[in-house]
């Protein structure tokens, strides 16, 4: 066993793992101090029920077998998978399978910023699984299906269309879903005549902190050894983070007069986002130009809901759809097999034709499709079962307390007492 | 008795609390609010949305004294809480019915 891959892939598991955790704060502080906790719940329940659904089906139908669309059960319940290896990376299927639960767990957790302030939470608990195995499972399939089995036999993958960490199947992915959430649950009460400043940027901050921290893990851990390269993945992660941030803080300095807290904090999680998918792909500059590029992008991005009328809270679909799709097609111009030592398709930039590009259209193209429609499907049905939305009354009142009988803050002396 | 209310800027606060004491004002009570007169707001931008902050953060100082000492009182207010700059904040002076010191019972004038 090599103990540097293993520690190293262990380590990044914990550390995608806390940014389940980081996503909760950093959205938590853009929402209301009325509906913080309802916003940290949506969240950290997606720790509770998705690694327990991966653990008994999820990761095999994820990734098991030697299908085209679908996983098969050989790794259900996790059977045997501490004996079985990796041939590639030399790693337990194992530790894979834990590793890539920390990944299924924050994807559907993604989604909770876009319906925030207004979704039933019985509603959301039930959306959490549901999605995870009936859209996560199948579009990582389509990616990954088979990687470690021997060969990818994933459709999309097989073809060539390239994703380092989870840009399609996890941010375009989510962010589609959260396009779709936002249909069917509506607006807000007032939206948009009437909106409400983050309660807290502190939390914000310290979330966008744990977040770019954590995808160190989610990026380079992706290399699934201490290798090259997860040098360069860090490297690329470090370096697009730094640039989006720039450039969304520039664009708002010359568009409304300031550098803003929660603009740069967006324009990170925006290059993180956009740098996922090609963490492996990419060297040199290329992670610079990825992140201004999608810092820029993504700066604009976050206006369209106004111009179409969806009410998309906290951008989700700004900054995770429009970040990943962003980050995943530059991999058609940016891709450097040369200098990563990989055999893997050369970008526009670097001499090859537009094949790669092509490839990554597809891939996207045909998630977005597939997520849209099966995300509506089934908000539709847990619409005309349980209902998706709080009353009115609610939604004034908050949702910690009508929701989860809880106040956030408690500070001074007149808040309750034992009755 | 006299309450003597006055609304005035934050940062001033310490300012009037010295005042007080210094003409012999042994009480008072401050409570944080918001509030706007003629002094207008400022806006915020979050993500490109602009937030228009009307109601201005003040802080209210409540003191009860003897009748004769009201006007000392607002004019050492006035003079402590003024910057000549528009939202200096207000002063004004109502009658009390009956004070009470809850420690000893003491009320009217000796509760002062």
């Amino acid at each position: 066993m090599n103990t540097g891959n293993v520690t190293w892939v262990l380590v990044s598991a914990a550390l995608v793992l806390f940014m389940t955790p980081g996503l909760a704060f950093f959205y938590g502080g853009m929402v209301r101090s009325r509906n913080v906790l309802n916003m940290l719940m949506m969240n950290f329940w997606s720790l509770l029920v998705v690694p327990l659904l991966w653990a008994v089906v999820g990761f095999s139908l994820a990734f098991s077998g030697k299908g085209a669309f679908i996983g098969d059960l050989h790794w259900s319940s996790l059977t045997d998978t501490i004996n079985q290896t990796d041939k590639t990376s030399g790693l337990p299927i194992m530790l894979i399978a834990v590793f890539l639960c920390t990944f299924a767990a924050i994807t559907p957790a993604l989604i909770s910023g876009a319906v925030a302030d207004r979704m039933k939470f019985s509603a959301w608990a039930l959306f959490v699984p549901l999605w995870s195995l009936l859209v996560y499972c199948p579009v990582a399939f389509w990616i990954y299906g088979g990687l470690f089995s021997g060969e990818l036999t994933g459709w999309l993958g097989a073809r060539g269309s390239l994703d380092f960490a989870g840009g399609t199947v996890i941010h375009v992915n989510a962010g589609t879903a959260a396009l779709a959430a936002v249909l069917v649950l509506g607006r807000r009460q007032g939206w948009p005549k009437e909106g409400h400043p983050p309660h807290s940027m502190p939390l914000v901050m310290l979330g966008t902190g744990i977040l770019w921290f954590g995808w160190f893990g989610f990026n380079a851990g992706s290399a699934l050894g201490a290798n090259n390269t997860a040098i360069q993945a860090f490297t690329n992660t470090f370096l697009a983070a730094s640039a989006a941030g720039l450039a969304w803080a520039v664009v708002e300095r010359i568009k409304d007069g300031h550098f803003t807290n929660l603009g740069i904090a967006s324009g990170i999680v925006a290059g993180l986002v956009a740098i996922t998918p090609g963490a492996g792909y990419v060297a040199g500059l290329s992670p610079i130009f990825i992140g201004l590029i999608a810092g820029c992008v993504c700066a604009f991005a976050v206006h369209v809901k106004f111009r179409f009328g969806f009410d998309d809270s906290l951008d989700v679909v700004g900054v995770h759809f429009v970040g990943g799709l962003v980050g995943s097609l530059l991999i058609g111009f940016f891709a450097d097999p040369g200098a990563l030592g990989g055999n893997f398709d050369k970008g526009i930039f670097y001499g090859g034709g537009a094949g790669l590009l092509f490839e990554q259209l597809l891939a996207n193209a045909v998630t977005i499709a597939f997520s849209f429609v099966a995300t509506i499907a089934i908000l539709k049905t847990l619409q005309a079962t349980i209902g998706l939305r709080v009353s009115e009354d609610d939604e004034s009142i908050g949702l910690d307390i009508t929701q989860h009988a809880e106040t956030a803050y408690n500070f001074g002396e007149v808040t309750m007492g034992r009755g | 008795m006299k309450l003597v209310t006055a609304v005035v800027k934050p940062f001033k606060l310490d300012d009037v609390k010295n005042a007080l004491k210094a003409i012999g004002v042994v009480g008072m009570t401050v409570t944080e609010v918001r509030g706007f007169g003629r002094q207008g707001g400022h806006t915020e931008t979050y993500r490109g949305t602009e937030y228009q902050v009307d109601f201005l953060p003040k802080v209210k100082v409540e003191t009860i004294v003897d009748d004769g000492d009201a006007q000392e009182v607002v004019d050492a207010i006035v003079s402590s809480a003024k910057t000549d700059k528009i939202g200096d904040g207000k002063v004004w002076v109502t009658t009390v019915d009956d004070l009470v010191r809850i420690r000893t019972g003491e009320s009217g004038a000796e509760a002062v």
